[in-house]
């Protein structure tokens, strides 16, 4: 049973992270329709301006840098590749990205080699023990923050003027555009707030009990493709499903692999593709993806 | 002295050409309309004027210039600041946004401050008070005509000084028409200059003063609406008026095979 609880609480934590990183795939996708491939590249980055500052200026500084890094590549991504590409088809931006994502992991993986490079966070590999449970702090950390994350990102989402303008791009960018909204920024920004999400993540996916920022990484932030898809790619609170059933499908699996057995090695890399393909078969549009609400 | 002032305009889409040569004024304070069937242009034209045709990859020349400001060139958001704001046709909501949130998405182009902001709410809740009652419903569940009055009171926060009406009436009972047409005569009464694109040339001809007639793409007919409304043209075209001549062409149809003219074509 503690070990349940703890994979559970475990899977809760790392599947809020895949959220942060799939809300931000989800807020491209909404603003603009254009499926991210370059996603995992902007978390990349943002780990890699924390990494490599946390020694000079301290972690926190680090860390603000980073997630500012991430957003001004994501801003640039937008700035000066996708917007050349507006009105193109969605498969031609979606390949673009792809594009966009091989040019940034092998620059990044160039300058990182074959280094785990630390972050220097505070948290360490001290763990908390609560009733028999056992936690790393950085889980604890992952949760809370990526929690706060979204909260704001969401409440920011329903209330700001910001909000207002994203949501109506998402529904309608002819009729955004009548309204005096400006779509360039808008998409603009939504790339930068992707960016920024992404850096947090990298943060949370590098610390105790992963080694560290390397190659594999970017691999590991693909976790939260399947997280959007299987939540709906247009939906916010579906990336917020999508990450949470992710990371604990994917938490379980790994714990109990040797109970699996019979299912191989490494069941636990494999269970959310398996999770996404489950749910896309009963409902096609994701859990929380929009079937279209309009009298006629 | 006119607001709008559209020049020698000619707009296509790739090979297809969509409207030649059209000019059109829309002077300060008055409704003008501009009638035509279906692909006679109507549309373009509004879209050359918010600088939307960029969406549907149209390409335009020609002058347009709103109180001496040319708006070629201009992007949609420009145009918006500038006080020229359209209501697209099919009105267009933003179905899964709360009312109170398209109203706000509306506000978003408008220069004036909080201010303004606030006095538009409460004049648009004036003028549509089911807008107020219904606030925190999503804008898809309202009826047509509410939807209607939502895409115009949505147009209104920006606070424009020219209102561009894409078919209002269109898919509306009679009566929510007649509802809607008051309400333009209204918004027209405290000071926003309209242009009213309408297949409904009955309502238009009513509201206007002054009216044009657009046929595949080119101006054919323009005067003060009183005159075109009188005119046996526009009678039998539009207005759907059975007079001698009309009587006279219906029988001549009436001889030919029997076929539907409008579908055999």
């Amino acid at each position: 049973m503690t070990t349940f609880i703890e994979l559970l609480l475990g899977g809760l934590s790392i599947g809020s992270v895949y959220a942060l990183i799939a809300l931000g795939f989800v807020v491209i996708f909404k603003a603009t329709e254009v499926v991210n491939f370059a996603h995992a590249s902007l978390l990349l980055a943002g780990g890699y301006v924390t990494a490599v500052l946390h020694d000079d200026i301290g972690f926190w500084p680090a860390l603000g840098v980073g997630i500012a890094g991430a957003a001004v590549v994501g801003a640039g991504v937008e700035f000066f590749v996708m917007r050349r590409y507006r009105g193109s088809d969605h498969s031609v931006l979606a390949i673009v990205t792809i594009g966009v994502d091989i040019i940034l992991v092998t620059e990044l993986t160039r300058r990182m080699g074959t280094d785990v490079m630390a972050l220097g966070d505070p948290w360490g590999d001290d763990v908390v023990t609560i009733g028999g449970v056992t936690l790393a702090e950085t889980r604890i950390a992952a949760f809370l923050v990526a929690g706060l994350l979204i909260t704001v990102f969401l409440l920011a989402f329903r209330f700001t003027s910001w909000g207002v303008s994203m949501r109506a791009a998402a529904e309608n960018p002819q009729t955004a555009a009548l309204m005096g909204i400006k779509l360039g920024r808008v998409s603009l920004s939504a790339w930068a707030v992707a960016g920024a999400l992404a850096a947090v993540a990298a943060l949370f996916l590098t610390v105790f009990p992963t080694p560290g920022l390397e190659r594999a990484t970017s691999l590991a932030a693909l976790k939260a493709f399947p997280a959007a898809i299987l939540g709906g790619l247009d939906s916010t609170t579906g990336a917020l499903a999508g990450g949470l059933i992710v990371g604990v499908t994917e938490s379980l699996a790994t714990g109990y692999q040797s109970d699996l057995s019979f299912l191989g090695r490494g069941i636990g890399d494999l269970a959310p593709y398996l999770v996404m393909v489950i749910v896309l078969l009963v409902r096609p549009a994701g859990l929380f993806g929009t079937k279209e609400l309009a009298r006629v | 002295m006119a607001t709008l002032e559209i020049r020698a305009l000619s707009v296509g889409y790739g090979p297809v050409r969509a409207l030649r040569d059209v000019s059109v004024d829309v002077p300060a304070g008055a409704i003008t309309a501009v009638l035509g069937g279906n692909g006679a242009g109507k549309t373009t034209l509004l879209r050359a004027v918010s600088r939307t045709l960029g969406f549907h990859r149209g390409t335009g020349t020609g002058t347009i210039r709103f109180d001496g400001q040319a708006l070629e060139g201009l992007g949609p958001a420009q145009v918006v600041a500038a006080g020229v704001v359209q209501v697209p046709e099919g009105r267009q909501v933003f179905a899964r946004m709360t009312v109170a949130d398209n109203l706000r998405a509306g506000a978003l182009g408008a220069r004036g401050g909080r201010k303004a902001v606030a006095a538009a709410l409460t004049r648009v809740h004036e003028l549509f008070p089911v807008l107020a009652q219904r606030a925190h419903q999503r804008a898809g569940l309202l009826s047509g005509g509410e939807q209607q009055m939502l895409a115009m009171g949505r147009a209104l926060m920006a606070g424009p000084r020219l209102l561009l009406l894409d078919e209002p009436s269109l898919g509306l009972a009679p009566l929510m028409a007649q509802k809607i047409a008051e309400t333009v005569q209204e918004i027209n009464a405290a000071g926003t200059s309209v242009m009213l694109v309408e297949q409904n040339a009955s309502i238009a001809l009513r509201l206007a003063t002054t009216a044009y007639v657009l046929d595949v793409g080119e101006v054919a007919l323009e005067g003060p609406a009183g005159e075109l409304a009188a005119s046996d043209e526009v009678r039998r075209r539009y207005l759907g008026v059975v007079d001698e001549t009309a009587a006279e062409d219906a029988d001549r149809a009436g001889r030919a095979p029997r076929t539907l003219s409008r579908w055999s074509a």
